[in-house]
């Protein structure tokens, strides 16, 4: 059953409405094979994210003028949690993405917007999100990667291994943090640059336990060229523009873990009341349907969190300790629900003939990216106990 | 090119269709309606035409209130302008009165002339008859070339190709003509976010019978030529047999086959 939304406007709900349309018509009859197809091998399904492009959903959170779709986050964020309900990879990959240009709509100049938001926001391409390193996760201040002046001074060359990056090898893009000096939290500083460079070079994929349509690789710069023009805010302030981002970022992940939830939610309550054991629906024995009524406990918590702290960022108002709430409230939801529609669905959720055992390794991966729920406490508590 | 693309309303195929028990009318209350998906390849080619030269794509609807909703899908899809003709006379209209009136929306709509190109879907995703884009052309006076899996124009002509099961037909019409097209045509588009907010601005006109000066004793269930008399469900499914393999089980499924008439 669809989830009721209160949208703000009746474009929220004419987009809904669409999403929900693309969603049963592309997403839903592709995700299970496409998701064991690129488990055994590398697959990406860019011909979705090519649908989703062309139907303006790739960009609805950023500026109408340079070809966003001018959406406050309380809208875009339902798109992501419906995305989400059908396909895990592909709701991260539209998040990652909005994340991408973030940097620019936000700490842009008036030319940089001009020059680069068009391409970014056509729906025609793909950007990644350069900032993990091997030796540089949850403490981002440590990497290492390098962006030396070149030549006369007005370029960079970028030179450094970035890990664990989303849509590499696949992006149009990429959004790149460095290192322009030694400074640990204010050397840092943040470029698009753009792909198809002879020395940027892609490790192999990893081989994660599920997400696997959200390929993930190493990004190598062996001194990738970037245009002085391409760098974003002043030398020293990626790590504020990274930060900020992320808070931002967050929400994605927080709406996207919560249409996991509700999918899970939803195969668990349909099985339920088919199920017969002891001659009558396992859904009429009161032991398991208070568990399903946990589960829904949990994905509106998780759904009115995120909601919450849209409306606040919608509004101008600080939101980060409220997006930090609502990444580690809906990550951990998603993975309880997922657990617990395993257990509604007994042998056959254990088995891969059933969504859920996908949906649950999805599930655990969100607790981790975009900041690990530790790191979410971490924000959290220097919030309330400042 | 100035082309009209007729389409209908119908109840969502996923959702429980049924029929209204006070006149055994197809139920268009009680479910939810969309744009017939027959219909979006027809709405997909006037655009691609539109789109390579230059043209307008008007999408022609009959039906009750909520039919507004199939062409303004249209229009989120990139169609010009709308007509809706609804008019309370309508109800249980069969397809000799749909397309009567049809025929006089398509003429107004087109300025008291004819359009370049009449498009149409293959037929209905609720009725399924497939009769009304040949009484079309028929009212219209137009050359009907049906079914089309290929649409071509050159000059004044129109080319299409029907593929039949034992062979490929290209045929060929002078213009003004109208087709109706199959779901081998092309892919339809989705509307895009920027569509559905254009959408909202673009005209949609509501002409009653009086404004197509269509007699209502015309149309109606009343004039309909046929009429349904009764319904009643299909039967839910019966339980399969089931056996229980006890070494024997190859034998049993054989027996069963066999007294089906299978082997
Ligand atoms: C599928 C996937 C996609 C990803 N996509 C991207 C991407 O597109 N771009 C990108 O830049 N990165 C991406 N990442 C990287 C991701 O953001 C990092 O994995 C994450 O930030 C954690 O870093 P780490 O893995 O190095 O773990 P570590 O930082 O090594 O953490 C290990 C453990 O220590 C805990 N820990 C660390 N510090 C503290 C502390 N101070 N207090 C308490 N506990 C602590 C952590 O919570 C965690 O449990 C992706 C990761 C995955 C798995």
């Amino acid at each position: 059953m669809p989830v009721t939304r209160l949208m703000p406007t009746s474009d929220g709900d004419d987009l809904i409405a669409l999403t929900r349309e693309i969603c049963s018509k592309e997403l839903r009859p592709r995700v299970d094979d496409a998701e064991r197809a690129a488990a055994e091998g590398e697959s990406f399904p860019t011909e979705v994210f090519r649908t989703l492009g062309q139907a303006g959903l790739l960009s609805l959170p950023h500026p109408e003028e340079f070809g966003g779709g001018g959406q406050p986050y309380e809208v875009y964020l339902q798109v992501v949690e419906e995305i989400a309900s059908a396909w895990m990879s592909v709701a991260v990959g539209v998040s990652v993405h909005s994340l991408t240009a973030y940097p620019v709509t936000t700490f842009g100049t008036d030319e940089q917007r001009a020059a680069l938001l068009p391409g970014m926001l056509s729906g025609d391409q793909l950007g990644a999100y350069c900032l993990s390193e091997p030796l540089a996760g949850s403490d981002v201040g440590s990497m290492t990667t390098r962006a030396n002046r070149d030549g006369d001074g007005t370029a960079y060359a970028i030179k450094g291994r970035k890990a664990w990056i989303s849509h590499a090898g696949h992006a149009d893009y990429y959004t790149t943090f460095a290192r322009t000096s030694d400074d640990a939290g204010r050397g840092i500083s943040c470029f698009i640059v753009p792909a198809g460079s002879d020395a940027m070079t892609f490790g192999a994929p990893e081989k994660k336990m599920g997400l696997h349509c959200d390929t993930v690789r190493e990004v190598i710069f062996d001194g990738v060229p970037v245009d002085g023009a391409n760098r974003i805010g002043d030398e020293g302030q990626g790590m504020a523009i990274a930060l900020s981002a992320l808070d931002a970022g967050r929400l994605g992940i927080a709406s996207a873990a919560t249409g996991l939830a509700q999918s899970a939610l939803d195969v668990a309550a349909a099985y339920a009341k088919e199920r017969q054991q002891f001659g009558r629906a396992i859904a009429s024995n009161q032991g398991l349907a208070f568990l399903v009524a946990d589960m829904e406990a949990a994905v509106s918590g998780a759904r009115a969190a995120y909601l919450y702290a849209a409306r606040l960022k919608d509004a101008g108002r600080p939101f980060s300790k409220e997006a930090a709430v609502a990444k580690l409230l809906a990550t951990d939801a998603a993975m309880k629900v997922t657990t617990d529609a395993i257990q509604v669905l007994g042998g056959a959720g254990y088995t891969a003939d059933f969504p859920v055992e996908r949906m649950f390794r999805e599930a655990k991966v969100t607790q981790i990216f975009e900041g690990t729920n530790q790191i979410q406490r971490l924000v959290i508590s220097r919030h309330v106990l400042r | 090119m100035n082309i009209v693309v007729c389409v209908k309303y119908v109840p969502d195929a996923q959702s429980d269709r049924s029929f209204n028990e006070a006149d055994n009318t197809t139920d268009r209350e009680g479910v939810e309606g969309l744009l017939s998906e027959l219909d979006e390849y027809a709405v997909e080619e006037a655009l691609k035409i539109a789109e390579a030269g230059e043209g307008e794509v008007t999408v022609v609807t009959v039906g009750p209130e909520q039919a507004v909703n199939a062409v303004k899908k249209a229009l989120q899809m990139g169609a010009h302008k709308a007509v809706h003709v609804s008019d309370e006379a309508i109800h249980g209209s069969d397809a000799a009165a749909t397309s009567l009136i049809l025929a006089e929306a398509v003429k107004k709509a087109a300025g008291d002339g004819t359009p370049d190109l009449v498009i149409t879907g293959m037929s209905s995703t609720d009725g399924v008859m497939g009769v009304v884009p040949a009484m079309l052309a028929e009212r219209l006076g137009l050359p009907q070339v049906t079914y089309a899996s290929e649409l071509t124009l050159h000059g004044d002509k129109v080319s299409i190709r029907r593929d039949g099961d034992a062979a490929s037909e290209t045929i060929e019409s002078t213009l003004p003509a109208l087709v109706s097209v199959t779901d081998q045509i092309n892919e339809p588009r989705y509307p895009s976010f920027k569509g559905i907010m254009a959408a909202k601005k673009k005209p949609v006109e509501t002409w009653s019978l009086a404004d197509l000066g269509v007699d209502a004793g015309r149309v109606g269930l009343d004039a309909a030529w046929t009429k349904v008399t009764s319904f009643a469900k299909r039967p839910p499914r019966e339980q399969g047999q089931l056996v229980t393999d006890e070494g024997d089980g190859g034998t049993k499924l054989a027996e069963f086959l066999s007294a089906q008439k299978f082997l």
